[in-house]
């Protein structure tokens, strides 16, 4: 034991931290782009693409994880030809956990980029047009600086969602001890356990200053990051 | 010359605009709201497209439907500035001065700085400006990038009665200094009056009289033959 947790308990915790992180840098790109494209343009099926990626915020986890399943389960479209061309078995894995860590935080980062993007003075990119820039420099000096805020805000909103994340993670990648139990599922069991309301306090409380510490990040990345306003 | 012949039609409203000016001296543009102000700012400076038409300006064409050439707003040497600013909120006043500048610009930047009265403000973010210095700012900025044509758009509408005298004494000052030819774009017919050589006069979307108007600070020193002018 170190600092009173157990080896079980620090793995859960590593692995709970490690895979947060990973789902957070996974879901970026593409929420990046996608919250761009749904703030910045109007095309057939916007609002059938934004329910659809704005689904798992709503749909219970459980259900989420199901579906994910489905799709990459050893007799499911993409788990199929993975393992077969790859030998790459994706559900009950750890690679499983980030992908349902992912999914479920995606929503949140999407939607804090996309309000983020909408809110934007559009204005500015057009000074910094007759200023003679082209569209990659106004991207990386106008567009992405002024989206920062909302970018952070989504990054740090997403990763206390993953720490946080039980119900799709067991369906799809199960509760295996040191590979795919995080911190909530390591709860789970302990509560499940007579007698071991110490260790599910200490989870509870990891849990909470976890938690608390991306809540507390992601109001002072916001107020930091806010441009004061001009008028 | 500054020759200008575009329609544009935005709902019930159409623009057609059919002038040539001097490229030179400060033109003041003026009408009431929705004469068309706005519509031919942006046109301008190419970030609306007209339906058709032909925008010259000192012998380079700028837009012409026919000829299917249509000036990006970054390579058409406009430098603009807007009502409000428009500054970039999260770079420093230096950087924002620097934007559009071209390299190796640190000695243009002090002296205009200084010719601005920002000097001391170089390390500021816009947030902690007030609405005068903004404004110089902002024309410092459009100057860096060495304009050919500075487009104004309301540049002290927002800005109480001293500082706004401030702002206008400094584009007289700019102007005697850089010669950089202005379009000055106001409702209000004091700024006009005491800028403009030239004043373009909109009404209805459509130029309703060119007249010479030297101001105070230009009589006698830019003044522009008659025979230069033309509404259409």
């Amino acid at each position: 034991m170190t600092w009173g947790l157990t080896e079980l308990e620090w793995q859960a915790l590593a692995l709970s931290l490690r895979s947060s992180v990973l789902a957070v840098l996974v879901s970026l790109p593409p929420a990046l782009v996608l919250g761009w494209l749904l703030a910045r343009r109007r095309f057939p099926g916007h609002a059938m693409l934004n329910a659809a990626l704005h689904l798992p915020l709503v749909l219970p986890p459980v259900v989420t994880g199901y579906l994910l399943l489905l799709l990459l389960g050893r007799n499911g479209p993409i788990g199929r030809p993975m393992e077969a061309l790859f030998g790459i078995r994706l559900a009950f894995s750890t690679t499983a956990v980030v992908i349902a860590c992912a999914v479920v935080s995606f929503p949140l980062m999407l939607r804090a980029i996309r309000q983020s993007a909408e809110a934007a003075d559009r204005r500015l990119e057009k000074a910094a047009r007759s200023l003679g820039a082209g569209e990659a420099r106004i991207m990386a000096t106008v567009t992405l600086p002024l989206l920062a805020p909302g970018i952070l805000t989504g990054m740090t909103l997403a990763f206390a969602r993953s720490v946080g994340e039980f119900g799709a993670t067991i369906t799809l990648a199960a509760n295996i001890p040191g590979k795919t139990q995080t911190l909530p599922l390591a709860l789970f069991s302990v509560t499940q356990t007579p007698g071991a309301d110490a260790a599910a306090a200490r989870l509870c409380v990891l849990s909470i200053l976890l938690a608390g510490a991306a809540l507390l990040a992601s109001e002072s990345i916001g107020r930091r990051l806010t441009w004061e306003p001009q008028t | 010359m500054i020759e200008i012949r575009v329609t544009k039609r935005q709902g019930a409203f159409r623009l057609d605009i059919d002038a040539t000016l001097p490229f030179r001296g400060i033109c003041g543009l003026i009408g009431p709201s929705g004469s068309g102000k706005s519509s031919l700012f942006s046109i301008l400076a190419g970030h609306d497209r007209p339906d058709e038409g032909v925008i010259r300006a000192d012998g380079r064409t700028l837009f012409d439907s026919a000829a299917g050439i249509d000036v990006p707003p970054a390579q058409r040497g406009i430098g603009l500035v807007f009502q409000d600013g428009l500054l970039f909120p999260h770079l420093s006043v230096r950087r924002n001065l620097l934007y559009g500048a071209r390299p190796g610009a640190a000695a243009r930047l002090e002296s205009l700085s200084e010719a601005l009265g920002l000097s001391g403000l170089l390390g500021r973010r816009p947030g902690r400006l007030s609405g005068g210095e903004r404004q110089r700012v902002a024309i410092g900025r459009a100057l860096m990038a060495e304009p050919r044509l500075l487009l104004l758009d309301e540049p002290v509408s927002a800005l109480d009665p001293a500082l706004r005298e401030d702002v206008l004494g400094l584009l007289e000052t700019l102007h005697a200094q850089t010669g950089t030819p202005m379009i000055y774009i106001s409702h209000a017919p004091e700024e006009i009056r005491r800028l403009a050589n030239i004043v373009v006069t909109l009404n209805n979307g459509a130029v309703a009289d060119i007249s010479h108007h030297p101001s105070p600070y230009l009589r006698g020193h830019t003044a522009v033959p008659s025979d230069m002018l033309k509404a259409g």
